[in-house]
């Protein structure tokens, strides 16, 4: 019965099935990256700009999104922010995905004392809780943009390993790896050509989630008050700068929660609608 | 208790041990990074060349990292966690009476959030495909999604906004009655069990739907069974080890979400200490707090995979 | 109405990935008397196990019973309410699954399971349940009837579990029972006490019963009549003397040619058979830790020595965990051997293929059971194909594409199929494949390693003549490791018998009535035979069988 109710809501194009949900999702996550590259050339102000006489301004013409604590135009505070939420977050998944995946395939193949180690040392790292992780390091070298991007990549690795690794052990087990391993070819050829496009799917999606992590984890990091530092303000610094909006229920205070929250649950819907091939056999 | 699950308990702990030096010498590492000289920090700017150089002896800065960090685990086995720079108190005495209120928080949160998500995770799975399965899983995806304070601020808008029932802000010292205590309490708990239940009903939900496909169910089901009894006297005791592992894995969010949650409503425990000693760099305060966490965290998986590995039939 | 089981015209759907449904049982109708034994035969796809489960009115997730009548004494399976069908299940119909072991809950005792069932329907007190229970494990000839019941399901041996399995739906005396493939993942020793068994308590019963099967030598035994499926339709219905004797379908037909035995011509290459093209000598392997002399604990190859000449071929059979497939291992150097030499065309190999030279890799081919796990899913044939040309000959694109086609040929496949992917290919489609990749290194020696096992029988022997023929054209030397003696009959020219890790006989196939070791004897006597009459009259030497037989 589910699984007709899923099929009715699936379109097909170019031999793959869509579902709306997922288009959707899709279209949310291109306008926030098209947002974050183009926002300096369409804000309305410039984000320092006292524009308002009144603070926690509501919404109206010409200031589309109320003003902030200050008076600030949101619309623009929120279109800068987006740029800093997900560029940051974006190049941090990168670092964290690449390097992971990369030592996870390696270790998987490798096997021995090597993989060992690293297992041993990436599972360590991995039960110190995300958080508390980032508030030490910020708390130690400070946060600058590289400092908050190498940080969140750097406690993002070892989940990256974890993941990688397990799919890889799984893959190394086939026996398509014993034929390679016999054929006499190397490691390089092992992992990128027989492992990475038996894992690249799920690799993907978990590159997808990990993103929604690192959003989260940045966004709770600033809102603190430890993430980026003033005068740039990513969401989360946002959310914390007009707090005191809350009590008024003010747009200041809820616009940038709902853009965290249209990012990370787009992310997530698109990773559990992904367009799926249609490959049937010619039954 | 046969040898062999002897063996893999004895051989989980001891990683366990491992697990836990590597993460003391990760947080002492972490925290010695500190840019500044800790010496001039504490001592202010007008302090003489002299007297900084003295302090630092006095501190021992100038031996090498790995002695600082054996002489700092030598004193933590002494119950010595150092003193504060920032108002040279003993770190045991400022963690003693805020560590008892985090715990509280835990704890009741634990206690209503585990129940909780069980039924939902486990009900959701047996009902799988029908509208309640479906807005389960919807809200638990849109709780995962969104961060820790938004959740807070959501509920603090519904509940002392819009509803005005409880205050937004929590103080343990003004709790005289009961009344007082469940809205001092009823904030910070209501916001933790969202972001825990949420995970740990997805988590369950995919463990009991895991073992619902396996042919011994389909036997079950073969011999007659009703899906209660598939479900509650196959799927579940099989699916034990995987929904331990989730709800260990769900309430070592409690420290991310304790973070959040105590600064928001100004609650007084541990991670509001932390976040306090992070702004002020307060060294050994941030070490102290930062090890009890990952005490805890380390703690909760390593109970989970000693059940998990208990629970498994096949080692009986 | 007069049968117990009358099925009309029975459709079923099934959906594909991508949401498309296709009939996988196209009108289906079958009649089963009371007592009688009927088995459903075909290979896989062909629906059998689909019809099967479908008395029971039941369809595995993704399937729907979408037309016709399941009559099942006298009521309509196909038209009840999930809750009347719960009722008969388990109770007038009760199943027998293709892996005991995996259908034992393994958190629940071995007794909990098996009286299971008149709990759920309350047929009878627990007390009196159990007592039924140990003397149908008696019955059934288990060892310890009285205190096997208290154990779990992994503290039980396969061939054990399938008969508990058949006690477990016997308890409650079905009218019905329905065995799925039931001896099809046990050894040939095992399958006989196994179908000894089921034979002697159907039989005593008077239960009817379906025995799904792949195997028409199996099904002789202990069917009545026999039903023929394919592709979701019945070919054929027959008694089983007539499918037997006078089959009028060709499918069926083809079936029983696959039981005919094909003697290998002798060799009539004077060149071949003079020299030794593999050599290796009191060869030890295993697993866990090493002791002292620098052998591990547990042997799962001990002290084995073979010669394979050129353009001749080798049959290595035995059990499962007689060693067989470490000893293919060993030889390939994936599993290095802990003592012993293995000598390749003139020169002593390492015992790592890590430290083999290319060339020596390159002249020995090794080729998998599992086409399935052999083949990289993320590649499309020509890539997996071209992949040793490159490696091993360095050919340039063009010469590698033209190659291809040759090797496509030479194992009988449309050069269309280069771009496709493993997952869209046919089992034997893929076998083929796989047998492709080592025929592109050019080697001299290909190891076989079950590689007709996971196949139907009709396509295992095309494969094996497949094999034969290239051989005769490339002048190759196989190794062919096999449970299944009637494919290593029809393709070697020697046989060894491996038992616990030991070559117990060396013999060739003209000799194998004459085999002289208790353990060989033991082993081609189980081998089922098309006549019916076979597991009747088999008589087997119990101290033998308690020597050498795996329960």
């Amino acid at each position: 019965m589910t699984i007709a109710r899923a099929a009715s809501s699936r379109r097909s194009f170019l031999g793959h099935s869509y579902s709306l949900v997922g288009v959707v999702a899709a279209l949310v996550i291109l306008a926030w990256t098209l947002i974050a590259i183009f926002a300096p050339y369409i804000i309305p102000h410039s984000i320092g700009d006292i524009v308002d006489d009144d603070y926690f301004g509501p919404m109206r013409q010409g200031l589309w999104l109320g003003s902030d604590y200050l008076g600030r135009d949101m619309l623009s505070r929120v279109l800068m922010g987006a740029r800093y939420t997900v560029g940051i977050s974006l190049a941090a998944v990168s670092i964290a995905c690449f390097s992971g995946v990369m030592l996870g395939m390696i270790a998987a193949v490798t096997g021995g004392w090597l993989d060992t180690c690293l297992s041993r040392f990436l599972d360590a790292m991995n039960s110190i809780p995300s958080k508390l992780f980032g508030l030490v390091v910020v708390a130690a070298v400070g946060s600058s943009i590289p400092a908050l991007i190498l940080t969140l990549a750097v406690i993002y690795i070892p989940g990256a390993y974890r993941f990688a690794r397990a799919l890889a052990v799984n893959i190394n087990t086939m026996d398509f790896m014993t034929v390679a391993r016999v054929r006499g070819e190397s490691i390089a050829y092992l992992i990128g050509s027989e492992i990475l496009p038996n894992i690249i799917r799920p690799v993907l999606a978990d590159f997808g989630l990990r993103f929604v992590f690192i959003v989260l984890l940045l966004s709770g990091l600033s809102f603190l008050g430890l993430g980026l530092q003033p005068p740039l303000a990513d969401w989360g610094a946002l959310v914390r700068e007009n707090i005191g909006a809350l009590p008024f229920a003010a747009p200041a205070v809820i616009v940038p929660s709902l853009a965290i929250a249209s990012l990370t649950i787009s992310v997530n819907l698109l990773i559990d609608n992904l367009p799926q091939k249609i490959r049937d056999r010619d039954a | 208790m046969t040898s062999g699950v002897l063996n893999l308990v004895l051989k989980r702990l001891a990683i366990a041990v491992v697990t836990l030096l590597i993460v003391l010498f990760a947080v002492f590492f972490a925290t010695s990074m500190l840019p500044g000289d800790t010496a001039s920090i504490l001592l202010g700017q007008a302090a003489t060349p002299e007297a900084v150089a003295g302090l630092r002896d006095a501190m021992h800065l100038n031996d090498p990292a790995i002695l600082r960090f054996l002489r700092w685990l030598l004193g933590l086995l002494h119950g010595d966690l150092g003193t504060s720079y920032a108002n040279e108190m003993p770190v045991a005495a400022l963690i003693g009476g805020r560590f008892v209120n985090t715990m509280k928080l835990a704890g009741i949160t634990t206690l209503l959030s585990v129940p909780l998500a069980l039924t939902l995770g486990i009900t959701a799975a047996m009902l799988r495909g029908s509208l309640y399965d479906r807005t389960v899983t919807i809200v638990s995806i849109g709780v995962i999604s969104v961060p820790e304070f938004m959740v807070a601020t959501l509920a603090v808008l519904l509940f002392a906004v819009y509803l005005k029932w409880l205050p937004a802000l929590s103080s343990v010292n003004e709790a005289h009655s009961l009344t007082d205590l469940v809205r001092i309490y009823a904030m910070p708990v209501i916001t933790l069990t969202f972001v825990i239940s949420a995970q740990m009903i997805r988590m369950t939900r995919a463990a009991v739907i895991e073992t619902l496909s396996t042919p011994y169910v389909e036997m079950a089901l073969l011999k007659g069974a009703s899906r209660s009894r598939m479900v509650l006297r196959h799927a579940l005791p099989n699916a034990l080890g995987p929904i331990v592992n989730a709800v260990a894995l769900s309430l070592s969010y409690l420290v991310g979400g304790v973070i959040i949650v105590e600064t928001i409503f100004n609650y007084p425990g541990i991670a509001k200490l932390m976040v306090d000693a992070v702004a002020t760099r307060d060294l050994p305060l941030i070490q102290s707090c930062a090890m009890i966490f990952c005490l805890g965290y380390l703690f909760l998986i390593t109970v989970a995979d000693i059940i998990a590995i208990m629970s498994n039939p096949r080692l009986r | 109405m007069s049968n117990l089981v009358e099925v009309r015209n029975l459709k079923i759907e099934a959906k594909t990935d991508a949401g498309r449904l296709v009939e996988i049982i196209k009108d289906v109708s079958l009649d089963i008397a009371d007592g009688e034994i009927v088995a459903l035969i075909g290979e896989s796809g062909s629906g059998k196990t689909t019809v099967a489960l479908s008395l029971m009115g039941y369809a595995r997730p993704g399937c729907r019973i979408t037309g016709g009548e399941i009559n099942v004494s006298g009521r309509n399976m196909a038209a009840l309410s999930e809750k009347e069908r719960a009722k008969s299940r388990g109770t007038d119909i009760a199943y027998v699954p293709q892996s005991a072991a995996a259908a034992f809950n393994p958190s629940s005792t071995i007794m909990e399971q098996v009286i299971e069932v008149t709990r759920i329907h309350k047929l009878m007190p627990p007390e009196q349940a159990r007592k039924r229970a140990v003397e149908l494990f008696k019955a059934l000839s288990l060892p310890d009837p009285e205190g096997i019941g208290a154990r779990y399901p992994h503290q039980v041996s396969g061939g054990q579990l399938q008969r508990l399995a058949a006690a477990m739906a016997l308890i409650s005396d079905p009218k019905l029972v329905i065995f799925d493939e039931p001896t099809t993942a046990l050894d040939v020793t095992t399958q006989i006490d196994v179908l000894k068994a089921f034979k002697s308590v159907m039989r005593a019963g008077g239960v009817a019963g379906v025995y799904v099967s792949h195997d028409l030598a199996v099904v002789a035994q202990i069917a009545d009549r026999i039903v023929v499926l394919k592709g979701g339709e019945v070919q054929e219905t027959g008694t089983t003397a007539q499918i037997l004797s006078a089959a009028r379908h060709p499918y069926t037909r083809e079936l029983l040619a696959a039981f005919e035995p094909k003697p290998r011509q002798a060799h009539a290459d004077a060149d071949a058979g003079t020299k030794p093209l593999l050599r290796i000598d009191n060869v030890t392997a295993g697993y866990g830790a090493v002791r002292a002399d620098g052998l591990p604990v547990i042997r799962a190859v001990n002290s084995v020595s073979l010669v394979v000449e050129k353009g001749r071929n080798l049959g290595v059979i035995g059990e499962s965990g007689c060693g067989k497939s470490t000893l293919a291992r060993v030889i390939a150097g994936i599993h290095p051997a802990a003592a012993g030499d293995i000598v390749f065309d003139g020169r002593e190999l390492e015992r790592t293929a890590r430290k083999r030279s290319q060339e020596q890799l390159r002249e020995m081919q090794i080729v998998f059971q599992y086409a399935d796990t052999a083949l990289n899913p993320a590649k499309p044939v020509e890539d997996i194909i071209s992949r040793p040309l490159a490696f091993y000959h360095r050919l340039d694109r063009q010469a590698r594409s033209k190659r291809v086609d040759e090797l496509l040929d030479m194992v009988r496949l449309p050069r269309t199929l280069r771009y496709r992917h493993p997952s869209e290919l046919s089992g034997g489609q893929k076998q083929r494949v796989n047998f492709a990749r080592a025929l592109a290194a050019h080697p001299k020696l290909i190891i076989c390693d079950e590689i007709t096992s996971a196949l139907d029988t009709v396509v295992a022997s095309a494969v094996i003549e497949l094999l034969k023929e290239l051989q005769r054209e490339l002048g190759l030397s196989y190794i062919f490791i096999s449970h299944d003696l009637s494919v290593v009959e029809a393709i070697c020219d020697e046989i060894m018998v491996m038992y616990n890790g030991e070559r117990v006989e060396l013999i060739t196939p003209d000799k194998v009535k004459a085999s002289t070791h208790p353990y060989s004897k033991l082993l081609f006597s189980s081998v089922p035979k098309l006549d019916p009459t076979w597991l009747d009259g088999l008589v087997r030497d119990p101290e033998l069988v308690s020597r050498y037989g795996h329960r």
